[in-house]
């Protein structure tokens, strides 16, 4: 930091000028060229970085498109399945946490929830009784949870006159946000377990349902931000008018926070093409994503360089895209999320 | 749809008289119209419904199967499996048992730096302490909270200090808080010092910004074999430069703390753009006039930042290190592909060790190593939140 400090004013002299730019320029080598060095490793023949490395095409070598041509041709439906994975999971999963993420955000930002402790405090004993059940008492888990939910709402309306502290908004939001600390980890393993109980492994549904709840809680962060700074006078005439709130929400509210719907689902996309560790819980071979089938290629083709740039590249590409071309959408949802926190 | 303890307030005068009228009609609810108002006066509660489901579903329930799997001992059998109770045996094993090389390290001999390392650890750590309890302003809560994260600390630096050089070994459990300390203090440092320089008064600001934003969405696995390529001594971009400075058969592989860097390199590469855009932003809206009125008064640049600058966007610089801390603390990827957590088990990070039992299909132990990086992670993020970013904002405020 202190090397930086002398530059900072020093009314611009050309030196600190010169100084800045080199450290800019610096920085803007080491950002490019670990994406260079992926595109001309990806014309190499094997016998161009066997040799030792070689660095620029046409002049150093002669470039080939062999290892493209196997990706795209060769191997063709083994890349183009996980490909296609990819994009399902991490489209529809956007969507739907898009979707359910600005509801929950936008209701939370308009009315006000009083949920009991107590009702929580039952509810969470109710599933763990449900749990306990299932594993020690080999209860059938459909029998069980059945069982579990009726008792666990007839409980919950009993003690509807005991009084118990309430909580407000903010600790539902703080709640939904705080998920984030939870080390994906925790949850993977039941979840896993879980759906290999209803034997849903390695389904597209088990990868879109469980990237749903995960970004959800950011994008009940973000919306909240951005409906918060939503004016509310149009809505409440519209409600004065009658309009119901499901009209109001959709035909009036959802068009006016469209730039936090734009930037809030681009992140949220992006996180889910990128997901690993969840997917190398749930997903095997026909819901395989394209992180895994990169990653699987450790113990096939270690060193094959040529064939891993071009799996990468075509990996990261839709992504780089998508951040050059929005970049101010993405950074202002980012903003938001990290300033307010 | 009551199973949800959450009872919506109309809060529109609008929709609590239509609340009103329709109780009074019961025979309304089967028509249509009766529907539609049903659906209009529990809008609310549907809004959340979705959201509370899916976050119910998919983190607190098994957050509870989870703490149950912690607690067990999973066996396959021919029609499935069977969970047998056994107590605190796996968090037993972890701490004191067969798996302590693993999870804490190997405890030999105290090595120097080690002994340095507690030295300060305890010393910083009995400061804070001392400087809380001379404050004055003492409460119970902030006390307890205070204990419970101090002796977590105190017991990781003990740890550190105990397993780190010398013959001992490092575990999983130390690998990630170097992960999280080594990589958020570069991050931060190269984030803020860039963000720093980008928002002085020169051209090219916006093609700068756009560049340096491109890591942070790239696929960490893409990250992780890009850097395989490049950190590779033989055949990568920089096998020249390693030969002529005598290490061309230097394997970084083969070392624990080198492997542990380069990790930590491909994870700074990702994410300084992060520190880099919100520090800009921080930058760029500190104080103007101020700056400019210490600047005539004649005010040494690093008085400016020091008195002006810095003060200002410190809030802003906690949180996005509690951000930081909280996402470094999850990570997989990166020493899963980079490395495969080698060698041995030197850069395992405590997700990659859990996921590594539960390849065994030692799904207890898993959950046991999942549930310590939960409290671990949890104790210190909350302990830094209220420790640390809550003052800079109440001082900013």
């Amino acid at each position: 930091m202190k090397l930086f400090e002398p530059a900072k004013l020093g009314s611009m002299a050309p030196a600190s000028k010169l100084i800045i730019y080199g450290l800019l320029g610096l920085w803007t080598f080491i950002v490019l060229f670990p994406l260079y060095w992926l595109i001309v490793t990806s014309v190499k023949l094997p016998i161009h970085v066997a040799d030792g490395p070689v660095y620029l095409p046409f002049v150093d070598y002669t470039p080939s498109l062999h290892a493209w041509r196997y990706i795209f041709v060769d191997l063709g439906r083994d890349t183009f399945r996980p490909y296609l994975n990819s994009v399902i999971v991490a489209v529809l999963s956007s969507i739907l946490a898009v979707g359910a993420g600005s509801m929950a955000a936008y209701a939370l930002s308009r009315l006000e929830f009083r949920p009991r402790l107590i009702s929580i405090g039952l509810f969470i004993l109710g599933v763990a009784g449900t749990v306990v059940a299932v594993t020690l008492a080999g209860v059938n888990w459909r029998v069980a949870a059945a069982a579990g939910l009726a008792l666990t709402l007839i409980v919950i309306r009993a003690a509807r006159g005991v009084p118990s502290p309430e909580l407000g908004n903010s600790d539902i939001l703080f709640w939904m946000i705080s998920q984030r600390i939870l080390p994906p980890v925790v949850a993977a393993i039941p979840i896993y377990v879980m759906f290999q109980q209803v034997g849903m492994l390695d389904t597209h549904f088990a990868l879109i349902v469980t990237y749903t709840t995960v970004n959800l809680p950011i994008v009940v962060w973000l919306m909240y931000d951005f409906f918060s700074t939503v004016p509310k006078d149009l809505e409440e005439s519209a409600e004065l008018d009658g309009a119901s709130r499901f009209r109001v929400f959709f035909e009036i509210v959802l068009p006016l926070a469209k730039p936090g719907l734009v930037a809030t689902s681009l992140l949220v996309l992006i996180l889910a093409w990128n997901e690993y560790l969840l997917a190398l819980f749930l997903s095997t071979a026909n819901a395989q994503t394209i992180p895994i089938l990169v990653a699987a290629q450790n113990a096939t083709r270690g060193p094959q360089w040529w064939y891993m740039s071009v799996l990468i590249i075509i990996m990261i590409l839709p992504v780089i895209l998508l951040t050059l071309l929005l970049q101010r959408f993405i950074a202002k949802g980012l903003l938001l999320g990290a300033v307010k926190g | 749809m009551s199973e949800l303890p959450l009872r919506s307030e109309p809060a529109l005068t609008a929709e609590a008289d239509r609340a009103g009228a329709s109780s009074g009609e019961r025979i309304r609810h089967i028509t249509a119209v009766g529907i539609t108002e049903w659906l209009d006066r529990h809008s609310g509660r549907l809004f959340v419904l979705p959201a509370v489901l899916l976050i119910l579903s998919f983190s607190i329930f098994p957050l509870i199967i989870s703490a149950w799997l912690s607690l067990s001992r999973f066996k396959l059998v021919t029609t499935g499996f069977e969970l047998k109770y056994i107590g605190l045996a796996n968090f037993r094993k972890l701490l004191f048992g067969s798996q302590q090389f693993h999870f804490l390290g190997t405890f030999t001999e105290i090595s120097p730096f080690g002994g340095l390392i507690m030295l300060a650890g305890f010393g910083a750590i009995a400061w804070t302490l001392y400087r809380y309890l001379a404050s004055g302003s003492i409460s119970v809560l902030g006390l307890i909270g205070r204990l419970i994260a101090f002796s977590l600390l105190g017991g990781i630096v003990l740890m550190f200090g105990t397993t780190i050089g010398g013959k001992s070994q490092i575990g999983s459990l130390s690998t990630t808080i170097f992960y999280v300390t080594a990589g958020v203090a570069v991050q931060f440092l190269i984030g803020m010092g860039l963000a720093f320089l980008c928002s002085q008064k020169i051209a090219g600001r916006s093609f700068f910004r756009v560049v340096f934003f491109i890591p942070l969405m790239v696929t960490p696995v893409g990250i992780a074999y890009t850097f395989r390529m490049l950190a590779d001594m033989k055949f990568g971009p920089f096998a020249p430069l390693w030969s002529a400075m005598g290490l061309g058969q230097f394997a970084w592989a083969a070392n624990p703390w080198s492997a542990r860097w380069v990790v930590v390199i491909g994870d700074s590469w990702q994410w300084i753009p992060f520190v880099f855009i919100v520090m800009l932003a921080a930058f760029e809206s500190q104080p103007r006039d101020e700056v400019e009125a210490a600047e005539l008064d004649g005010a040494s640049p690093l008085q400016i930042f020091r008195d002006i600058t810095w003060p200002s966007v410190a809030p802003v610089a906690a949180t996005v290190v509690l951000i930081r801390v909280i996402e470094a603390f999850k990570m997989v990827d990166l020493p899963n592909v980079l490395t495969n957590g080698g060698p041995g088990i030197a850069s395992e990070s405590l997700t990659l060790h859990a996921f590594m039992e539960w390849r065994a299909l030692n799904l207890g132990g898993s959950a046991a190593i999942a549930y310590s990086l939960l409290f671990v992670s949890t104790i210190l993020c909350v302990a830094f939140f209220n420790l640390i970013v809550q003052p800079m904002r109440r001082e900013r405020a």
